[in-house]
Parts: structure tokens; sequence; C-alpha cells
């Protein structure tokens, strides 16, 4: 505990990330071993081990059933999980950098209205049976809502930068709006599928699988990799557009790759899990408490806190509740007085 | 290094092409080692006038030349290795610390896929030095004064190292002994390294101690250029200003001083 202090006070970022990969790996193992057959954590190890070194001697003693248990059911549902909680964390990150709005989150463009109504369309016309489709026309729904957005954003007034946060952000809230209209409409018309569609809004790992994880991992990658790319740059985006200017940053590229970068993280989140709140937005600020508000920071801390939320989150509704509860709903009824509590601190001080 | 200004014409409003231009027909050459003083009435274009020459803004005609390019060929990095710009908008987002905010002036350069170097950091408390700014250095941007504040933002500028330094009423907030001491700093500086400045001014008193020339706007037109010597004059002042006034040399600040008929 000590040292987390020290940590946390030194500001040092290299201890923090080591300390919370830790802890982000510990807590995957012990959900791992937690639900409806108990399976002990030190077994969990050893099967991870067999299947990283291919040596059979490991997990000699340990059942076939407990080997699928842990191999096929619980680490990919806890592992996509640990994905979209890093890549919701990573997005909420950037998106109040471009934004410079403490309540932007992953969903402010309506990439989220955007992914849900694309899931709407595809439950209604039943295309679930075909089983990829519900993501696929979920992640498209996202996309084309970001084109819209982004376009009908972009001014073609030539003085300055040409997207303003307040014009981002307007659009966002329209296009949402216009979207959760349709997706009203499609529940109401939705007749016995509507329980179905009500499901998938509030978000779910349920029966995730390995495609699931290579999925968000390949994107929440590529975007840790960009984001960290342009994080001085995200920070100088802070001083106001004609400084960072004069200091040499292209705002409008840069702009333009983290939004679509954060977005893309979003959507690809969203179509997997459906829609997540309060990852994007509470923990973002969280970590900035912490660290200060140095990207360089901040977006790895927050990515792995992200995904330490999430799982813990989820285990919960998987292995402790007795029925299963919607994540979306989780993490909303823990983080946001967990929140409340830190903001009304944070503006005493 | 130069900067020129040829033929430079602007307007907000780029619908009516043929509405009020903000600037109209510039024509100006700025020099290496000299303190340029920009001047004029609320609206007459002095800040956009920096906008153009720092390529933030482009002009709807006419082209912003540095070393005889035009500066929008220049990549934006480069360009900021050659004007550093202290600007209104110095209010900050995020509770960054003063000694973070003064860093990112070495941005220009740093590469993308590297640090900051020893070199930068001793830049940065060199400066830190001079602009007597070393108390501050772990507050909070967020929780200093605009005074404060506008020196952090004058000192990351000075980190920039560039041949020209663009300030828009960078002393507005500033108290009289910071105003003197960084002016003075600014006046050896332009000695010993052919520094330029060129600033926004609204006291022409102080203009006139520290300008090699001032240059008078009204109405996005420049109306006279010089040496405080040839142009302060009450005629120019009635003309930019449309204020009587007293114009006479005073021996404290060694140059001409204004003093205006308030009734």
């Amino acid at each position: 505990m000590n040292t987390v202090v020290k940590a946390i006070k030194k500001r040092r970022t290299g201890t923090l990330v080591t300390l919370l990969s830790f802890s982000l790996l510990l807590i995957v193992m012990i959900s791992a071993s937690m639900g409806y057959v108990n399976i002990n954590t030190s077994d969990v190890g050893r099967i991870l081990l067999w299947k990283l070194t291919n040596n059979p001697d490991i997990a000699a003693n340990i059942t076939e059933t407990a080997r699928v248990i842990i191999l096929d059911i619980r680490l990919p549902r806890i592992l996509t999980c640990a994905a979209v909680g890093g890549a919701l964390a990573l997005s909420g990150t950037l998106f109040q950098g471009i934004l410079l709005n403490p309540l932007a989150d992953p969903y402010t463009l309506g990439v989220s209205a955007g992914a849900a109504f694309g899931a709407c369309i595809a439950i209604i016309l039943n295309l679930g049976t075909f089983f990829v489709s519900i993501p696929l026309f979920a992640f498209v729904g996202a996309i084309s809502t970001l084109v819209l957005v982004i376009f009908l954003s972009g001014s073609s007034n030539k003085t300055g930068s040409n997207f303003s946060s307040n014009n981002l952000i307007l659009s966002g809230i329209i296009i949402a709006a216009i979207l959760s209209a349709g997706i009203s409409f499609l529940k109401y018309i939705a007749d016995e599928q509507v329980s179905v569609i009500i499901f998938w809004l509030m978000g779910s790992f349920a029966s995730k699988t390995w495609v699931d994880v290579v999925a968000v991992s390949s994107f929440l990658t590529i975007g840790f990799f960009i984001s960290i790319l342009f994080a001085r740059d995200l920070n100088i985006i802070s001083l106001g557009e004609k400084s960072a200017s004069s200091l040499g940053v292209d705002i409008k590229k840069v702009v333009v790759i983290l939004l679509v970068t954060g977005s893309l993280l979003a959507a690809i989140s969203v179509s997997v899990s459906g829609i997540i709140g309060f990852v994007g937005l509470l923990i973002p600020h969280m970590v900035r408490l912490i660290t200060g508000p140095d990207n360089l920071k901040v977006i790895p801390i927050s990515m792995i806190s992200g995904a330490i939320l999430l799982v813990f989150a989820d285990t919960i509704t998987r292995a402790v509740l007795v029925h299963e509860i919607p994540i979306g709903v989780l993490t909303a009824l823990i983080g946001g007085p967990v929140f409340c509590w830190i903001f009304k601190k944070s503006h005493q001080k | 290094m130069s900067l020129k200004a040829e033929n430079i014409s602007f307007s907000y409003d780029k619908t009516r092409p043929d509405s009020k231009k903000t600037l109209s027909n510039i024509n100006f050459e700025f020099e290496e080692g000299r303190f340029y003083s920009l001047l004029g009435p609320n609206g007459s274009g002095k800040t956009t006038f920096l906008d153009l020459l720092t390529g933030f803004l482009k002009p709807a005609s006419g082209t912003i030349m540095c070393d005889g390019k035009d500066i929008n060929s220049f990549p934006k990095k480069e360009l900021a290795q050659k004007m550093a710009l202290v600007s209104q908008d110095y209010y900050i987002n995020f509770p960054y610390t003063v000694r973070e905010v003064i860093a990112m002036g070495r941005h220009p350069y740093v590469g993308r896929f590297l640090a900051p170097e020893q070199e930068d950091l001793d830049i940065i408390n060199k400066t830190a030095i001079i602009t007597e700014i070393t108390d501050l250095l772990k507050r909070k941007i967020t929780c200093i004064s605009g005074g404060e504040r506008q020196r952090t933002v004058f000192t990351r500028a000075l980190c920039q190292q560039t041949p020209f330094l663009l300030l828009d009423e960078a002393f507005s907030n500033m108290d009289i002994n910071h105003s003197i001491k960084l002016l003075n700093f600014l006046k050896k500086q332009i000695q010993a390294t052919k520094l330029s400045i060129i600033s926004v001014f609204h006291d022409i008193n102080f203009a006139a101690i520290w300008s090699d020339e001032m240059i008078f706007l009204k109405d996005g037109e420049i109306i006279t250029s010089g040496s405080s010597e040839t142009v302060l004059t009450s005629e120019t002042i009635k003309k930019v200003y449309n204020i009587d006034s007293k114009i006479e040399y005073n021996e404290l600040a060694n140059s001409k001083q204004v003093y205006f008929c308030t009734n």
C-alpha cells in the first residue's frame, strides 16, 4: 500500500502502469476462478501456463471440464470485457481531450445511437440467426453515424480549423436524437422481439468468443499506439487553437485522426457488447485526479483502469449476483455514486 | 530571416467578398533585429494581422512570405521554429502545472517518437529564471492569477527560441515591474540575437518607449508607420483614434509620450 501511495504522489507513471497491469492480471485470474463451477485460482494459473508454454505436465491433474470452462467459456468473456473496458476508457480520454469538454464520453458523437439503430434493424429483420450480423450491423450503423456527424460539423468557412467542439457536440446530439426516435419506432413495431432489443441495448458480455477478444483487442492495440503518438499534440490542443497552431500542431489533422480513432474504439465496443455507460466518462476523470492532465500518463493508465473496472463489474453480475443483471446498469450503479463522491471532493479543495 | 506581407486582404465573411474587409491591401516587410508595434482602435485588424502572419488564418488574397517562401508551404513544426506567439487565449482547460505548459514551448523541436532531451529541460529552466517564474513552476495553471498565467505563456513562447516573437497584448494583465523587466530583456535579445518582435499594444506610451517602428492601423489599412520620432504626432493620434492630444519628449522614458485631452 505504501508503494502505491508513493507512486501516486511522485506520479511515477511506470510504477503505476506496472502495478495496475499486475492488478488486472490478478483480477482476470480471480474472475476466471469464480462462477457456477468453482475452480481454484492456482488451477486457472496452471491452465494459463500450460497454454502459454505448451507443456502438458503443468495441467496434468486438472479435469477436462475445468479446462473447457476456463478456456472456452470464461476467458473469452473476461478478456473481451477487459478489452472493451480499455477501449471505452481510452475513447473517453480522447473525446474529453479533443472536445475540451469534461462531459464528453465515447458516445458524445452519437456512435452508440448509430450502433443501436443498426443492431435494432438487424434484430427486427431477424438477421440475428446468422449470428455475426448483429454486431456487424451495429458497427456499420456506428460508422455511418460518425461520417454523418463529421460531415455536419465541418464548416465550409475557411477561417481557422474546421471542427469546433461545439459544432461536433451539437451535431452528435442532433443525430443521436433522430436515431433515438428511430429506435423508439423500431421498438414500437417490434412486437415480441422488443425484449431482445432492450436486452441488447443494456449491454452484456454473455457468450463472447475468442473472435470477439481478437476483434476488440486488435482495435484497442492500434488505437492505443495512435493515441500515444498524438498524446503531446492532444495536450497542446488544450491551450486553445491559436496557441496550439503557433506551437506547430496541425489541429485539423490531429483532431480528425483522434476523433476517428476514438469513435472506432467506441463503435467496436458497442457492437460487441451493447451500450455500457459511465466507464468512458468516469475513468478518465478519476485518472486525471491522480496523474494530472498529461495525456502521456492519462492514456495508458485510463486504459488499464477501465479494463479493471469493467472486469470487476462483469464478475459481479456473472458470478456474485443470483441473477445476471445487465452490465450497463451495474456500471452506472457502482460508478455513479463513486463519481459523485470524487466529484464533490475534488471541487471542495 | 525576414517576414513580408504582400498585398494582404482578408475578410471574416467569406460569403460576401464585396463586404467591408477586415484588412485590405496590406504591404509591409518586417526585418530582423527590430521591435515593431501594431497600434490602432478596437476592430482595426491588429490581431487579424498577427493571425495572418503566423499562418493561423489564410489571406483572401496576397501572400505572407518568410525568407522568400510562402508561409503556407512550410511544414507546421518548421514554422513554429521561426515564429512564436503569445496570444490572448491564455485560458487553459486542464489543470496542467506551469512547468508542463512552459515545456510545451519545446514541442516544435521534439520528434513524434522521441522524448524531450536534457537540452530542452535546460532551456526551460534558464528561461524560467529570466521571467522570474521559478516559484510558480509546480503550481497549477488553473490556480494562478491572470498576470501570472500571461507570464507563463510568455515564458513558453520564449522557450520556442524563434527569430520572430509575436505578442498580442502580452502585457495587458502584467504588473508594471514585470512588464518593464521583460521588455528590457527583449530589447537586449534584439541586440544580442537579432530577435524581432511584432507586438500589439493598446498603451501608446509603452509602445513609443520600446518600438523601433510604430505601425498605426485603422479600418484594416496601415495609416502610417515609422519611428516614434517621426510618426508619433497629435495629427496621427487624431486621425487614428479621433482624440485630441499633446505630445512631448519625456526624459525619464527617453522617448516621446502622449498626453490625452479628456474633455
